[in-house]
């Protein structure tokens, strides 16, 4: 949370979340509690994941999203990933995730 | 590697979330030697992954305890190498295993977790067998054949 500003932006009413280089059970905590708090304080609609900085997840990752998803989707928001690699997209499209979250390329 | 030689290492730290960026860098530091595709590292990394972190959040509630990883490194002809990663705990263990190890299943609803765990261990490692009881701890025993350019050429 050192840099909050840098990793999260509210652009209109999207929340543009920056993930970590390593998306794990160790980072979620962080991520999930930062993402909240800005979906309470500023009325964000959408989320925007953006995986540019990202090499790695686990299943971990899968959840943050799904939490996200779930928090705002009542309220008719989306949640997008961009900038993903090859085995990010992977990841999403073979689990099922692009039901919830759309891969932007 | 000569033919049929073996290396074997063992990784014992505590169940502290921390640890799972190490127990994965290790074992990608443990094949690194060999000239393994950077997707099969990944896949090995992921594997861990959940494998350890599964450990730390449902073996040990997050309260902490020992995990033990076990690598060994079996050359079995001039280009394939056999893996095999064990990650091992003594906690709280699996009641029903077959039921655990199904794509979505998660006792951990609450903590948002998805339930693909075992499903990325099993797309990503060639043999996923998991033994546990109930209180005793849970062994995930994982398996993948590396292919390798010749070290020699
Ligand atoms: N080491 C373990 N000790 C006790 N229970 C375990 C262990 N590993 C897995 N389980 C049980 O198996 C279930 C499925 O594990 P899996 O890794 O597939 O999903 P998850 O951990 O719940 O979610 P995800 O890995 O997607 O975050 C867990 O919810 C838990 O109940
Ligand atoms: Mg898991």
């Amino acid at each position: 949370m050192e840099s909050k500003a840098r990793e999260y932006a509210i652009i209109d009413n999207y929340l543009c979340i920056k993930m970590p280089t390593e998306v794990d059970h160790h980072k979620a905590a962080g991520i999930r509690e930062c993402a909240d708090r800005m979906i309470l304080d500023d009325k964000v609609k959408n989320i925007v994941f953006d995986f540019e900085d990202t090499t790695f997840m686990d299943s971990s990752g899968l959840g943050i999203i799904i939490g996200r998803y779930r928090k705002i989707s009542c309220f008719g928001g989306k949640v997008y990933a961009v900038n993903t690699n090859e085995r990010i997209t992977r990841l999403l499209t073979t689990s099922g995730m692009t039901s919830i979250i759309e891969v932007v390329s | 590697m000569e033919e049929n030689r073996i290396n074997e290492i063992k990784l014992e730290f505590e169940a502290v979330s921390e640890n799972e960026a190490l127990a994965r860098v290790v074992a990608a530091a443990f094949i690194a030697g060999l000239n393994v595709t950077v997707d099969e590292l990944e896949d090995v990394k992921t594997a861990v992954s959940e494998a350890v972190t599964n450990a730390i959040i449902h073996g040990y509630k997050e309260c902490g305890g020992t995990v033990v990883m076990n690598a060994v490194l079996k050359k079995e002809s001039a280009d394939t190498y056999l893996l095999t990663v064990e990650i091992c705990d003594t906690g709280v263990g699996i009641e029903d295993v077959e039921k655990a190890m199904q794509p979505m299943f998660t006792t951990g609803l609450e903590h948002e977790r998805s339930g693909m765990g075992f499903s990325f261990m099993e797309a990503f490692m060639d043999k996923v067998r998991v033994v546990s009881s109930p209180n005793m701890g849970t062994v995930v025993h994982m398996e993948k054949r590396l292919k390798v350019y010749d070290e020699r050429q």
